[in-house]
C-alpha cells in the first residue's frame, strides 16, 4: 500500500536531481535524471502480475473526508499500461533528449520540466478521486505549456505554448465542473465508487451536463475537432518534447480520461453520437490535412489528431469490442509515433531542415534510420506484420458491425477506408518524399546518421512495432487484456490477435486502403493545386487576434473601472456599503433592544465631549497636520480611558503604548512630508464626502448601539469556564490570546513581523525630500539631545524595563502579557533614541531586530511544535504548579514560552520601524556649516 | 451610556471617512487611524458594555465577555502595523514622486475641468 503512494511522487523527487547534475556532463546528467523514473517503472511493474492476474491495487490518504478530499491512487490494468507507456516512453525520451539538445540549451531545466511533467501525467494515470485527477490534469497544462515554450526565444514557441494552454486549460475547467457535478449525482469523489455507479449516473437528469463538460476537457486535450488546432502549433516544441507529448502522454490523457470513465458514462445515444462524431470527423479531416503539409513535424502532428481521432470513434462506437480496438491502438499509437517523432528529430538535427521541399533523397546519406523510420511510417500506415496493421484491422472489423446510423451505417466504414487510404497516403509521402524522390535541396548541412545512441531509443520502438506485429499475443496480450478489463469494468469480450483471420472484409479495406493511398499519392501534385486554391487560414493568427480582441476589451473595461484615483474607489465601496447595510436595517424593527442601558455619569459625558470634541477638531484641522497629530492622540487616549471603564483593562495598556509609539511614528514620518495640506477639493468634493460620511456614522452608530442594546449570546462561557483548570491563568483575554486561539495570534505576529521587514525595505534607499526649515522658514534647531532629558530617560530605562518584564509576567493571570510588555519595552528603548540620537544607542545597544522578530516567531512556533512531541494537537499548552523553599508556590505555563515569542516580536517590529525611520532623520540631516 | 457611545463610535467613523476621502495621504493616514479606532470600540462593543467586570478570574462576581477584547487587543497591534506601513509608504511615494497625493499624480488638469464642469 505504501509503495503506492510514493509511487507518482518519486519522479517528483526527480526533478530536483537534473537541476543539481546539469553542473556535471551532459551525459552525467541524462543518467542521473533516469534514475528514479527508471525505480518508478521498476516497482510498477513488480505490479504487473497479480494486475494480469485481474487484482486491482488502491491506496489512499484521507485529508477532508467530510468534503470527498483525500490523496488516493490506484493501479489496475488501465493505469498499468499507461503508466508504462509514459514512464517507458519517457526513458527513451531522456536518453534521446541527451544528444538532441545542443550545448547551448540548459539541459537540465529541460529534464526538470519533463520530469515534472511525467509526474504529473502519472498523477492523472493513477489518481483514484476525481478532484485529485483534475488536479494532476491542470499541472499537465502547466508543465506542458513549460514545455513547449523551452525555446522561449522563438516567438511561435511562445505562442504556440500560450495557445495550448488556453484551450486546454479552458478544457481543464469545464472538466472540473463536470466532475464536481458528477461527484454531487453520485454522492463521493472516489472513482470507484463513480466507475460502479454506471446506471445512476445515465439516469441522472444531469447525465447530460456531465457528459458535455467531461468530455470537454478529453476534446481539448485530446486535440480533437473543433480543437485541434492548438496541437499543430505545439510542434515549435523541441523534438523530444513532441515525441513524447505527442505520442504517449498529454494528448492521450483526453483518450485516457474518456476510457478512465467509459464504464460511468459510455453506451447512450448521446454519448454515441457526440463521441463517434467527433472522432470520425477529427479521424478525416487530420489525415486529409496531414498530406498537405510540407513540414514533417507537421505531418506527423496532423496525423496524430487523426489517430487521436480514430481512438475516440472507437470509443464512442459503444461495443465491448470497440473499446478493446482503442486500447489496443493506443499502444500501437503510442509506439510507432513516438519512434517517428524521433526519426524526424534526427533528420532535422542531422540536415538542418524539416521542410519536405527540400529533403529528399536521404538514403543515400543516412540508410539506417532510413529503414527504421519507414518500418514506422509502414505501421502508421497499417501495413500487415506490424503493430499499427492489427488494431487498423479490429476497426475496420467494428465499423462494419455498427448499425447506430441505421439504413446509413454503411457510411462508417466506407469513411473509414478513406481515412486509411489518406494515412496511407501521407506515410507514402513521408517514406517517399523524405528519402527517395531525387536530391536534397539546398540543405543547410550535409546530411548524415546521428550519433550511436541518438538512433538507440528509435531502434527499441520500431523493434517493439515488429514484434507486437508479429506476435501480438505474447507482447501485449496480457497487458491489453487487463486494460480494457479495466476499461470496461468488467469481463472482457472474446477476441483474436493473430496476423490473419482468413479472407474477409475487414482485410479487403486494408486492401483498399492501400492501393487507394498509393493513387492518392500518385497524384498529390493534383490535389497540391486544388488545394492551393483556398485561402491559407493560420489558425495561430486567427487565436491571437481573437486573445488580442479579448485584451483590448478588457483594457477598456478596466480603463473605465479603475482609473486610477483611489478617493473613486473608496466611495464606490463606501457606496456598495451604504446600499447592502441599509436594506438590512430597514428590516430591523426598533433600533433599541431590551437590554436594560447603562446609567450615564458626568464623568463619562465629560470623556465623550471631549472625544468628540478632539474628533471634530482633527477633521477641521487637518490641514495644520501637526495639530491634527495632537488632537488625534487626545482622542486615542479618550479610546484607551473608554476601554479601561469598560472592563477591558489589557485593551487600555494596549490602546495606551500602541498611541506613544502611533504618535511617535508619525511625528517622525510628518518630518518628511509637507507640514500643511493645500486646500484643493471644490466644495461640491466636499458635499458629497461629508454626505456619504455622516450618512456611513449614523449606519454604524446605529448597528453598534442596536447590537449593544440586545442581550448577548456569547460562546465566552467555555473560556471564563476553562480558563483556569484548561489554560492555567485567570486573565482570560491572556489566555485566549496565547492558549484558545493561539494560532490566531501565531499568525498575526507573524503579520506584524511580515509588515515590518516591508517597511524596513520601503525605508532603505528611499530619496528623502529633506526641508531644512519648518513650514514658516525658520532653520531647525542644532541643540539635538537636551542634557536634561538624556540623563533622566537613562536612569528611567531600568526602571521602564523592569515595570516591563513585571507586566509580561503577570500577564497570564493580571492584566498584562507579551503584546502590551513588548510595547512597553519598545517605548523605553525609544525615548533613549530620542534622548541620545541613533548613534550613541547604535554603539552601546548591538539588538538585530530583524533576528529580533525572526526568533520571536520561532520560539512562538517552536513552542506550539513541542506540544506534538507530547502527542498533543499544535499549540496545545502545559502549566503546572512547582514549590520552592525560598519563593514558595509558583506556575510554569508552556504558554509562557509562546508569550514570549509574542513579546519579542512586537519588540523587534516595533523598533525595527522605528529605529530605521529616526536613523534617516540622523543620516540624512543636512551638516550645518561649522562658520556658521 | 450605550446611546452616547454609539454616537462616538458614529461620529469616529464618519470623521475616519472624511479623512480617508482626502487626497493627500497624510489625512488619509489621520483618517485610518480615527477609523481604525472606531473599529475596535465597535468590535470590543459587540461583547456589550459592562462596569467593574474585567475578565480576570477571582476579581469580580461577572466577568465582560473576554473574547471580542482578545480579538480588540490584536486588532490594535495590527493597526498599528497598518498605520506605520501607510506611513511609510507614503513617505516612499512623495521621495519618489516627489509630491503626497495619493494618487501620485497632482490633480491639476483633473480639478480645473470639475471645477469649470461645476460652474457651467
Amino acid at each position: 500500500m505504501n509503495t503506492l503512494i510514493w509511487l507518482p511522487f518519486l519522479p517528483l523527487l526527480g526533478t530536483l536531481i537534473p537541476l543539481f547534475s546539469s553542473r556535471y556532463s551532459r551525459t552525467a546528467c541524462a543518467f542521473y535524471t533516469a534514475a528514479l523514473p527508471a525505480l518508478t517503472l521498476f516497482l510498477v511493474l513488480s505490479y504487473a502480475g497479480d494486475i494480469f492476474q485481474g487484482e486491482r491495487f488502491q491506496a489512499a490518504i484521507p485529508w477532508i473526508p467530510n468534503i470527498g478530499l483525500e490523496l488516493a491512487f490506484r493501479l489496475d490494468g488501465l493505469a498499468l499500461l499507461f503508466s508504462i507507456l509514459i514512464l517507458g516512453i519517457g526513458l527513451l525520451v531522456i536518453l534521446y533528449a541527451r544528444y538532441y539538445l545542443s550545448e547551448k540549451d540548459p539541459i537540465g531545466k529541460f529534464y526538470a520540466f519533463l520530469i515534472l511533467f511525467m509526474f504529473a501525467m502519472l498523477g492523472v494515470v493513477l489518481s483514484d478521486n476525481l478532484i485529485q485527477l483534475w488536479f494532476f490534469w491542470e499541472l499537465t497544462s502547466i508543465s506542458s505549456f513549460l514545455l513547449i515554450s523551452f525555446w522561449g526565444h522563438k516567438t511561435e514557441a511562445r505562442k504556440g505554448a500560450r495557445m495550448a494552454l488556453t484551450v486546454t486549460g479552458a478544457g481543464g475547467l469545464a472538466l472540473l465542473a463536470g466532475l464536481l457535478v458528477l461527484g454531487n449525482t453520485v454522492g463521493s469523489y472516489s472513482l470507484q465508487v463513480v466507475l460502479d455507479s454506471g446506471d445512476l449516473i445515465k439516469s441522472s437528469s444531469n447525465y447530460p451536463v456531465i457528459v458535455v463538460l467531461v468530455l470537454l476537457g478529453a476534446f481539448t486535450k485530446s486535440a480533437q475537432f473543433p480543437f485541434h488546432f492548438w496541437l499543430p502549433n505545439a510542434m515549435a516544441a523541441p523534438t523530444p518534447v513532441s515525441a513524447y507529448l505527442h505520442s504517449a502522454t498529454m494528448v492521450k490523457a483526453g483518450i485516457f480520461l474518456m476510457a478512465r470513465f467509459y464504464p460511468a458514462l459510455a453506451d447512450t445515444n448521446l454519448w454515441f453520437l457526440i463521441v463517434s462524431l467527433t472522432g470520425l470527423a477529427t479521424f478525416l479531416m487530420g489525415a486529409y490535412i496531414a498530406l498537405f503539409q510540407h513540414d514533417l513535424k507537421g505531418l506527423l502532428a496532423n496525423s496524430t489528431i487523426s489517430h487521436l481521432g480514430l481512438i475516440t470513434l472507437l470509443l464512442g462506437m459503444g461495443t465491448d469490442l470497440a473499446a478493446v480496438a482503442a486500447v489496443f491502438h493506443i499502444i500501437n499509437h503510442a509506439i510507432f509515433k513516438a519512434s517517428l517523432f524521433m526519426a524526424a528529430g534526427i533528420i532535422d538535427h542531422e540536415s538542418g531542415s524539416r521542410d519536405m521541399r527540400q529533403l529528399n533523397g536521404l538514403w543515400k546519406y543516412m540508410p539506417y534510420t532510413a529503414t527504421l523510420a519507414m518500418v514506422a511510417s509502414a505501421s502508421m500506415a497499417g501495413v500487415p506484420l506490424l503493430n499499427g496493421f492489427l488494431s487498423k484491422e479490429m476497426f475496420f472489423t467494428e465499423t462494419l458491425h455498427q448499425a447506430s446510423l441505421g439504413s446509413l451505417s454503411w457510411i462508417i466504414p466506407v469513411l473509414a477506408t478513406l481515412g486509411g487510404a489518406l494515412a496511407v497516403a501521407y506515410s507514402t509521402r513521408f517514406i517517399h518524399d523524405v528519402f527517395f524522390n531525387g536530391e536534397p535541396i539546398n540543405l543547410p548541412k550535409t546530411p548524415h546518421e546521428p550519433p550511436r545512441y541518438m538512433r538507440v531509443p528509435v531502434e527499441i520502438l520500431v523493434g517493439l512495432c515488429l514484434l507486437v506485429g508479429i506476435f501480438p499475443g505474447f507482447l501485449a496480450g496480457d497487458l491489453l487484456a487487463s486494460a480494457a478489463s479495466a476499461t470496461l469494468n468488467g469481463p472482457i469480450p472474446e477476441y483474436s490477435l493473430s496476423i490473419w483471420h482468413g479472407f474477409n472484409l475487414p482485410l479487403l479495406m486494408s486492401a483498399i486502403a492501400v492501393v487507394g493511398g498509393l493513387i492518392v499519392y500518385k497524384n498529390r501534385s493534383h490535389m497540391f493545386k486544388f488545394q492551393a486554391q483556398f485561402p491559407k487560414s493560420n489558425p495561430l493568427m486567427v487565436f491571437e487576434a481573437s486573445v488580442q480582441f479579448v485584451t483590448r476589451q478588457a483594457g477598456t473595461l478596466i480603463r473605465f473601472t479603475e482609473n486610477g484615483s483611489l478617493q473613486r474607489y473608496i466611495f464606490a465601496v463606501l457606496g456598495l456599503m451604504v446600499i447592502m447595510t441599509i436594506s438590512t436595517l430597514v428590516k430591523l424593527n426598533t433600533t433599541a433592544g431590551l437590554r436594560p442601558e447603562i446609567p450615564v455619569d458626568a464623568m463619562t459625558i465629560t470623556a465623550a465631549f471631549l472625544l468628540c470634541v478632539s474628533a471634530l477638531a482633527t477633521v477641521i484641522w487637518h490641514r495644520k497636520r501637526v495639530v491634527a497629530l495632537i488632537t488625534l492622540s487626545v482622542v486615542g487616549l479618550i479610546v484607551s480611558l473608554a476601554f479601561a471603564q469598560f472592563s477591558a483593562p489589557d485593551l487600555a495598556l494596549t490602546q495606551l503604548s500602541v498611541e506613544v509609539v502611533t504618535v511617535i511614528l508619525l511625528i517622525l514620518a510628518l518630518f518628511f512630508l509637507p507640514q500643511k495640506t493645500p486646500k484643493e477639493s471644490h466644495p461640491r468634493i466636499v458635499i458629497r464626502d461629508l454626505s456619504i460620511a455622516s450618512l456611513i456614522g449614523g449606519i454604524i452608530g446605529t448597528i453598534c448601539y442596536a447590537i449593544m442594546t440586545r442581550p448577548l449570546d456569547t460562546i465566552s462561557t467555555f473560556f471564563t469556564a476553562n480558563s483556569k483548570t484548561g489554560g492555567g491563568g485567570t486573565n482570560v483575554v491572556n489566555v485566549i490570546l496565547v492558549d484558545f486561539r493561539g494560532f490566531d495570534t501565531l499568525g498575526e505576529i507573524t503579520v506584524l513581523g511580515i509588515a515590518a521587514l516591508g517597511i524596513y525595505k520601503l525605508i532603505a534607499r528611499m530619496r528623502l525630500f529633506m526641508p531644512s526649515s519648518d513650514g514658516k522658514g525658520r532653520p531647525w534647531s542644532d541643540d539635538k539631545h537636551p542634557i536634561l532629558l538624556s540623563v533622566i530617560s537613562q536612569s528611567l530605562l531600568p526602571l521602564a524595563l523592569l515595570v516591563s518584564a513585571y507586566i509580561f509576567l503577570r500577564g497570564h493571570n493580571l492584566p498584562g502579557g507579551g503584546f502590551i510588555a513588548g510595547l512597553i519595552t519598545s517605548v523605553a528603548i525609544i525615548q533613549q533614541y530620542i534622548a541620545h540620537g541613533v548613534i550613541w544607542i547604535k554603539t552601546r545597544l548591538k539588538l538585530d531586530y530583524q533576528i529580533l522578530i525572526g526568533s520571536g516567531i520561532g520560539i512562538a512556533t517552536l513552542s506550539g511544535l513541542g506540544s506534538w512531541a507530547f502527542g498533543h494537537a499544535f499549540l496545545s499548552s502545559w502549566f503546572d504548579y512547582f514549590y520552592l523553599p525560598a519563593i514558595g508556590k509558583f506556575e510554569l505555563a508552556s504558554a509562557m514560552i509562546f508569550d514570549l515569542g509574542v513579546y519579542l516580536t512586537v519588540v523587534g517590529a516595533t523598533m525595527l520601524i522605528l529605529a530605521n525611520l529616526g536613523q534617516l532623520t540622523t543620516s540624512e540631516r543636512p551638516v550645518l556649516k561649522e562658520d556658521e | 451610556m450605550e446611546g452616547i457611545y454609539a454616537f462616538c463610535v458614529g461620529l469616529l467613523t464618519a470623521c475616519g471617512i472624511f479623512l480617508t476621502l482626502r487626497g493627500r495621504s497624510f489625512s488619509v493616514v489621520i483618517g485610518l487611524t480615527l477609523l481604525s479606532y472606531a473599529v475596535n470600540l465597535f468590535l470590543f462593543a459587540s461583547g456589550r458594555l459592562k462596569l467593574n467586570a474585567a475578565a480576570v478570574l477571582g476579581q469580580s462576581e461577572q466577568y465582560s465577555d473576554p473574547l471580542p477584547q482578545a480579538l480588540v487587543l490584536t486588532a490594535i497591534v495590527i493597526g498599528f502595523a497598518m498605520t506605520a506601513f501607510a506611513v511609510i509608504l507614503a513617505m516612499r511615494a512623495r521621495a519618489d514622486l516627489g509630491n503626497d497625493h495619493v494618487d501620485g499624480t497632482l490633480p491639476s488638469n483633473n480639478e480645473d475641468s470639475q471645477r469649470s464642469g461645476g460652474q457651467h
